[in-house]
């Protein structure tokens, strides 16, 4: 008998009992949804990290020179810690020279922060994060401005008392009034607004990207976010990825010459490029990549063995159907194929199932959350391959002992 | 001779029912010639049901031969009595048998599915072997929607369809009343005249006088052999 023969009357039994079908399928279905989902969101997430996160954070292709790490992931240890601030800190002059020596074009910034109060007339706005750094920062960050200007070199060099504000601080201070040209204190220190940035949203949906205040570098407030002659970064962005490699161990040297580091002796400062601080996903989505299979499989399983048994139940209920079929021809492997091909069939339309529902699952999470969730192409294969393995197997002992049923007897059966 | 389409020569069959040797058929030898009208007749434990088990390839001797269409059976494989039922035979049984979810035309085209043929073969001969039962206008309709009579005509269609060497009904009219009995036995009495070989398994001998030939066993063996009045 035909492959497509079988496969018609295995559709033909299985849209005949709808709701039995169903719940057979299900086991394999949720395998399959889960499957889907979970790999449409992790790459989602990855995408999210890479691009929302660690690039608009950080920076595309940028790095920066530091004492220590400023994103710790796992557990740091007391002596890292002892060690972290037993280390020099990153000087005016660290960041001059690394400005004049390195070879590989860059831009940089010097930066320094910290969380602040501002006040406007009555109104205050609290934990705010100050930002004392050059015009490059808003280019490093991609920090575009809906009105205003950012702050000059000049004004940089002047120690001017000016401010770019974020959007959402913007709204807290001044409520719908333009905020141009107002005075707002910072510690009772006097900055007007030159700059306002254009909405920059979350970060997964929840922390606000849009409450900063940046000032030039040297201007008043300074001393109360770095000490003087003190840096928390230097900020160093590159073209390209190459480029960024480069700088990056040209900077590595640059400091441990300085630094007077023999060969052999580690670093006593920190480079971290967004790689360090995508670290935590990493770990995350390897637990996640990990503990997936093992889910998938203790559904499919289960979702097998439910199958296995319906097709059991099937060859006991239809034993007359089996012996009517002997009788008019079907040979043990026509039987052997259609009980197979009923269960593959089976559990194929429960992976069909389950993809359509991991592909909506998926959408969903797009929509409704900011991750860029995406289906994995290869997960609807494997996704499919599975189910129809799991039919396999799951159809291949029912199968085999209706195929060895006497056909007398089975003519007899009720 | 050669005109024999069913030839058994000694023929037993004996059962192990716990320990305990049951003797079936204690050798049985029949001849049944192409276009023969056949009633096998006996009482219950007469190996009625033994011998058409035999001769419907669903069974295989303990000893004995059995020629089926020049071709010696009683030896086969099991998939080699497979591919005999579905040349060869064409059952009609008491209770229809016919598949419930499958409409009466999927019912008749089961056999040639079996036998490999193209669904538009299988689809017009299955049509063909429903007109020659008068079900030309039901093709479409399920066994439930179908009354006692329209079921064996589907199940008699059905034995026909690929175009076996004999056609074999056991208890053909056993879950029908007697107009509907005598029109299935009326089908019977034309096949027999279009020259299909029909086997009649029966313990009624009101159907046993429709055949030409009563065979009737008795223990195991055949007790007599008789031409009926009308054929002799």
């Amino acid at each position: 008998m035909p492959l497509f023969e079988a496969v018609r009357m295995a559709l033909r039994t299985i849209v005949s009992q709808k709701l039995k079908s169903f719940f057979s399928l299900i086991g394999v279905l949720i395998g399959v949804t889960f499957l889907i989902a979970v790999v449409s969101i992790v790459q989602g997430m990855n995408v999210y990290m890479e691009d929302q996160f660690a690039n608009r954070l950080i920076g595309l292709n940028t790095f920066s020179l530091r004492t220590f790490p400023g994103i710790q992931t796992g557990n740091t240890t007391r002596d890292t810690w002892r060690e972290y601030m037993r280390r020099p800190r990153i000087s005016y002059d660290d960041a001059e020279y690394i400005e004049t020596h390195l070879q590989t074009p860059v831009i940089t910034a010097r930066y320094c922060s910290d969380r602040m109060t501002l006040t406007y007339g009555t109104k205050q706005a609290k934990d705010i994060e100050l930002d004392g750094t050059e015009p490059t920062y808003f280019q490093i960050k991609n920090i575009d401005l809906s009105s205003g200007r950012i702050f000059s070199q000049e004004e940089v060099r002047a120690g001017l008392p000016v401010l770019v504000i974020g959007s959402e601080l913007g709204e807290k201070l001044f409520q719908g009034a333009d905020p141009l040209g107002k005075e707002v204190l910072i510690r009772g220190l006097p900055y007007r607004v030159i700059g306002v940035a254009a909405p920059r949203g979350t970060l997964f949906g929840t922390f606000s990207l849009d409450k900063f205040a940046v000032m030039p570098f040297r201007a008043p407030a300074r001393r109360y976010i770095c000490k003087l002659n003190i840096l928390d970064e230097l900020e160093i962005k590159a073209a390209n990825p190459t480029a960024m490699l480069a700088a990056m161990s040209e900077t590595e040297g640059l400091m441990r010459t300085r630094r007077g580091l023999k060969p052999g002796q580690n670093n006593n400062f920190d480079l971290s490029d967004s790689k360090a601080a995508l670290e935590g996903w990493k770990k995350i989505a390897k637990v996640l990549g990990t503990a997936l299979p093992g889910l998938v499989a203790i559904s499919l399983v289960v979702g097998g063995i439910v199958i296995m048994n319906i097709m059991l139940m099937a060859v006991t209920e239809r034993t007359r159907e089996i012996g009517i079929r002997k009788a008019l021809g079907a040979k043990r492997r026509d039987i052997l194929a259609q009980f197979v091909v009923e269960s593959v069939t089976l559990s194929t339309v429960g992976a069909a199932l389950g993809v359509g529902t991991g592909i909506a699952l998926a959408f969903a999470v797009r929509a409704l959350t900011p991750l860029p969730a995406a289906v994995a192409p290869w997960s609807i294969a494997v996704g499919v391959l599975l189910g129809m393995l799991v039919g396999v197997a799951a159809g291949v002992y029912p199968a085999s002992r209706a195929s060895k049923l006497d056909p007398i007897t089975a003519l007899r059966a009720e | 001779m050669s005109d024999a389409v069913i030839q058994v020569r000694h023929m037993t069959r004996e059962y192990d029912m716990g320990g305990e040797l049951v003797h079936a058929l204690r050798g049985v030898s029949l001849l049944i010639r192409r276009n023969e009208y056949v009633a096998i007749m006996g009482p219950s434990g007469s190996g009625k049901s033994t011998l058409m088990n035999m001769l419907g390839c669903l069974d295989t001797p303990t000893a004995g031969e059995y020629w089926l269409n020049g071709q010696e059976v009683s030896r086969m494989s099991d998939d080699a009595l497979a591919r005999v039922r579905n040349k060869e035979i064409g059952f009609v049984f008491q209770t229809f048998n016919l598949l419930p979810r499958s409409t009466a035309l999927q019912n008749v085209e089961l056999p040639l599915v079996y036998a490999g043929v193209t669904s538009k073969d299988r689809r017009k001969r299955a049509e063909e072997a429903l007109d020659r039962v008068g079900l030309g206008h039901r093709m479409e309709h399920r066994p439930n929607e179908l009354s006692g009579g329209q079921r064996q005509r589907v199940a008699i269609a059905r034995g026909l369809v690929n175009r076996p060497s004999i056609l074999l009904a056991d208890e053909p009219t056993g879950n029908l009343d007697s107009t509907t009995s005598d029109e299935i036995m009326a089908v019977f009495g034309e096949l027999k005249r279009q020259g299909q070989t029909i086997i009649l398994v029966t313990h009624e001998p009101t159907i046993a006088a429709y055949a030409e030939r009563t065979v009737v066993l008795k223990d195991g063996r055949v007790d007599s052999d008789t031409l009926s009045q009308q054929a002799a």
